[in-house]
C-alpha cells in the first residue's frame, strides 16, 4: 500500500507519516490536534491527494447533531406534502435527507471523511458517533434498514482543544498533535508555498514571527497560515527585508501586522513591548 | 511483547487501555513501523497517548522502557532568580550589612557560594551550618529556624509562617482530569448557568406551532424558538503553592467541575493573594506573567470573578505594598483586589479550607472584609450560596 509522504506543498514530519499511515492501516480514525493554523485541515486534503481517493468533509459547528452525520427524517415536509395529497408521501424513504457519513459508506470506492473541529459540537457529540465509527454501521430507525460501510472509509477528525473528547472515543483513534513546526521546517514550508520568494525577505519575516510569538500573554499566537498570509502580502507590496528591522522611532510594529495580529489587544500589547525594547536599546 | 510498556504508562498515570495495546500491536503486526525504532516510538505515541499533556510524561515512560534510564525530576537551583536574593537583602540587611556584604564580594559571589556548594555537595545534608540541607542554621537550606533563610528543595511548606519561599518549584498546574466525587459540585455550578433565550432560532416551539396551525385553518404553520445558550462567563482566580498544597485536590476538584459547565471559562493562577501580576502557566510562571491590569481590560465586567484560595498567609501579604512572598510588589493585595471586586460586579471568594476555622486566622477576616463578606467554604453548600449570589 502507498504510504502518506510529505508532497511539494505540504511538509509533514516523520510523526505524522507514522500516525497517518497506521490510521489507514488499520482503518481507524485519526484524531489530530494542535494549534490553530498547523495545518490540520490541510492534511486531510492532502492525505486524500496522495492516496488518490474522494474526499468528504463535514464541517462541525456548534448546533451540529451527531444523527446529522448520518441522515434525517424530514417530517415536515412528509406532512405538508401529506396535506397537499402528494403520491410521495406513501414512501418514507423519500423523506430520509442523506448525511456526510452515509454518503462515504454509501461510495463505490474508498473515501477519505474529514470531520473537522470536532470540538465545536456539543459535549455528546462524539459519544453519539461511537459505534458509527467502529463498526462502520448504523442503523436507519424509519425505513429498518442498516446501513453498513462498503468499504471502511478513512476518518480524520481535527480538534482544536475547545472542548475534552470522551475517553471512550479517544481509546478507538488514533491521536497525532502537531506541534508548532521549529524555524528549521518553517522554513522548509515557506519555501514549499512560495518557492520564489527572496531569501533575505523570508529569514527577515520568520525572524520577525518567531519574535511575536516570543511575546508572552498573546490572546492569539500567529501560527502557519497567518505567516503564509503575511508573506504573500509582503511579496504583493514587494517590501524591501530592510522594512521589517527598521529602527525609526515611531515606527514599532512590523508592516502589514494585521495578517499575523488579530485583535486589538494583541496589537497594543506588542506595541507596548516594542516600545520598551527600543528604550531599552 | 511491549506489555511493560503499557504497565509503565499506567503506573505513570497515562489512561492507556488494553483496546489501545492491542491497536498497537495490530499496527505492529500490519507493518506499520517497519523495524525502525524511531517509528515504533511514533507509532506508540499516536496509538497509546490521546492528549497533548502526556505527551511529556510519554517519553520519560518510553525512555525508561527501552533504554534503562531512570526518570529524574532535577530541581534546578542554579537557576534561582537573583532577583530574589537582592529582595531578602533589602528587606532584612541593614545599610552595614550590605556594606560588608559588598566587601566580601557581593551578591553575585552570594550566589556563586550557593552554586558552588550546590556542586560540592552530594548528598543529603541535616544540620550542620555550612552545607545546603535540612534543618540547619545555613541561610540556605529548608527546614531551617530561621524564617528568612533560603529554602530549597523541600516538598511542604513545614509550618506557613516562612517569609520567603525559595523554591523554584514546578507547581504542577492543576490537573483538570478529576471527575469522582465532583457530581455534587456540577449540581451546584450549574445554578450559575442562567439560560437566557437568546440567537438564532433552532428550536420547535411545539405549542406555539399547535395555536398557529389551528389558527391557520389545519395548514401547517411552523413556529421556532431560540435554542438556550449558556451565557454566563466565568473568571477563575486560582491560588497555586504554598500553603494551598493540602487544598490543591479541592480545587482541582472544583477546577474539574467548572471546566465543562462555561463555554466562557477563564482560568489565572496566583499566589496567595493576586497582585499586580498572575499566569496561565504555571510551569512558566516566571517567564509568562501577565499583567493583572492586562486581564482586567481583556475580560468585560460581565464576567463573573471567582477566586479559588485559602486565604492563610502573612497579613502583611494583604495590607502592605512589598509584602508578597515571591516578588516586590508596588501595591498592596487589598488595592489590587479591591480594583478586581470592583471592576466585576460579581464577585466571590471559594475558600477550601472549613468555615469553623476561618475565625482562627487574621488573613481570612482580612480578606473577608474586603469581599464585603463574599466568601464562601468549598463545599456543595457553600458553591450553591456563592451562585446565588453570583446569579443575583
Amino acid at each position: 500500500m502507498a504510504g502518506f509522504k510529505s508532497t511539494e506543498r505540504y511538509i509533514a514530519s516523520r510523526d505524522l507519516e507514522v500516525a497517518v499511515n497506521a490510521a489507514v492501516t488499520l482503518q481507524r480514525p485519526l484524531l489530530v490536534k494542535g494549534e490553530p493554523g498547523t495545518g490540520k485541515t490541510v492534511l486531510a486534503h492532502e492525505v486524500a491527494q496522495s492516496l488518490g481517493i474522494p474526499l468528504i468533509e463535514w464541517h462541525v459547528k456548534s448546533t451540529t447533531k451527531a444523527q446529522q452525520g448520518l441522515y434525517e427524517y424530514d417530517a415536515v415536509s412528509r406532512l405538508r406534502d401529506g396535506q397537499l395529497g402528494d403520491e410521495r408521501v406513501r414512501d418514507i424513504s423519500n423523506y430520509i435527507v442523506r448525511g456526510k457519513l452515509w454518503d462515504a459508506f454509501e461510495a463505490e470506492k474508498q473515501v477519505l471523511v474529514l470531520i473537522d473541529e470536532i470540538d465545536k459540537a456539543d459535549i455528546e457529540f462524539p459519544n453519539d458517533l461511537l459505534l458509527e465509527l467502529d463498526r462502520m454501521q448504523f442503523f436507519v430507525y424509519e425505513t429498518r434498514k442498516t446501513i453498513a460501510a462498503r468499504h471502511r472509509p478513512i476518518v480524520i477528525i481535527t480538534s482544536n482543544n475547545e472542548k475534552e473528547l470522551p475517553d471512550a472515543f479517544l481509546r478507538r483513534c488514533f491521536f497525532h498533535y502537531i506541534r508548532f513546526p521549529d524555524r528549521e521546517t518553517m522554513e522548509k514550508i515557506v519555501q514549499t508555498h512560495y518557492p520564489d520568494i527572496r531569501k533575505d525577505l523570508a529569514r527577515e519575516a520568520l525572524n520577525v514571527f518567531f519574535q511575536i510569538r516570543e511575546v508572552p500573554g498573546l490572546k492569539k499566537k500567529p501560527a502557519t497560515s497567518e505567516l503564509l498570509d503575511w508573506l504573500k502580502l509582503l511579496m504583493v507590496e514587494d517590501l524591501p527585508p530592510d522594512a521589517l528591522r527598521s529602527n525609526e522611532k515611531h515606527v514599532v510594529i512590523p508592516p502589514l501586522h494585521g495578517a499575523l495580529l488579530k485583535n486589538e489587544q494583541d496589537v497594543h500589547l506588542f506595541e507596548r513591548l516594542a516600545f520598551l525594547a527600543r528604550r531599552g536599546n | 511483547m511491549f506489555s511493560h510498556l503499557v504497565l509503565g504508562l499506567r503506573s505513570a498515570g497515562l489512561p492507556a487501555s488494553i483496546t489501545e495495546y492491542l491497536t498497537l500491536m495490530g499496527a505492529m503486526k500490519a507493518g506499520v513501523a517497519d523495524y525502525s525504532v524511531d517509528d515504533f516510538y511514533y507509532l506508540a505515541r499516536a496509538t497509546l497517548v490521546k492528549d497533548e499533556r502526556h505527551l511529556d510524561k510519554f517519553d520519560r515512560v518510553f525512555a525508561t522502557c527501552f533504554k534503562g534510564l531512570e526518570p529524574t525530576d532535577v530541581l534546578k537551583v542554579q537557576d534561582l532568580p537573583e532577583e530574589w536574593l537582592r529582595k531578602l537583602a533589602e528587606k532584612f540587611l541593614t545599610p552595614e550589612e550590605v556594606a560588608a556584604i559588598e566587601t566580601l564580594g557581593g551578591f553575585e559571589a552570594l550566589m556563586e557560594r550557593l552554586k558552588q556548594l550546590l556542586a560540592e555537595q552530594d548528598s543529603r545534608h541535616q544540620g550542620g551550618s555550612k552545607w545546603i540541607g535540612t534543618a540547619g542554621t545555613s541561610p540556605f537550606g529548608a527546614y531551617g529556624a530561621n524564617p528568612e533563610g533560603v529554602r530549597i528543595g523541600q516538598d511542604k511548606s513545614r509550618n506557613r509562617t516562612a517569609v520567603k519561599v525559595w523554591d523554584k518549584r514546578e507547581f504542577k498546574d492543576l490537573d483538570d482530569t478529576v471527575e469522582l466525587g465532583t457530581r455534587g459540585m456540577k449540581l451546584a455550578l450549574r445554578r450559575l448557568r442562567r439560560f437566557a433565550r437568546q440567537g438564532a432560532a433552532t428550536e420547535l416551539d411545539l405549542p406555539d406551532t399547535i395555536l398557529a396551525t389551528a389558527k391557520n385553518a389545519g395548514s401547517l404553520d411552523l413556529k421556532m424558538v431560540p435554542e438556550r445558550h449558556n451565557t454566563v462567563k466565568v473568571l477563575l482566580l486560582l491560588d497555586i503553592g504554598g500553603s494551598m498544597d493540602d487544598h490543591v485536590k479541592l480545587t482541582e476538584e472544583l477546577f474539574s467541575a467548572a471546566r465543562s459547565e462555561f463555554k466562557h471559562l477563564e482560568h489565572y493562577y496566583f499566589h496567595n493573594c493576586p497582585y499586580e501580576r498572575v499566569w496561565k502557566n504555571n510551569r512558566r510562571r516566571h517567564e509568562e506573567v501577565i499583567p493583572t491590569w492586562q486581564v482586567l481590560r481583556t475580560y468585560g465586567p460581565d464576567y463573573k470573578l471567582v477566586i479559588v484560595g485559602d486565604g492563610a498567609m502573612s497579613p502583611y501579604e494583604i495590607n502592605m505594598a512589598g509584602g508578597s512572598v515571591e516578588h516586590w510588589n508596588e501595591e498592596a493585595g487589598s488595592v489590587w483586589l479591591e480594583r478586581l471586586t470592583g471592576h466585576y460586579r460579581r464577585s466571590a471568594w471559594l475558600n477550601p479550607t472549613p468555615k469553623q476555622s476561618w475565625g482562627h486566622v487574621r488573613s481570612i477576616n482580612m480578606l473577608n472584609d474586603v469581599m464585603e463578606g463574599r466568601m464562601f467554604p468549598l463545599t456543595v453548600n457553600g458553591i450553591d450560596d456563592m451562585t446565588k449570589e453570583l446569579s443575583r
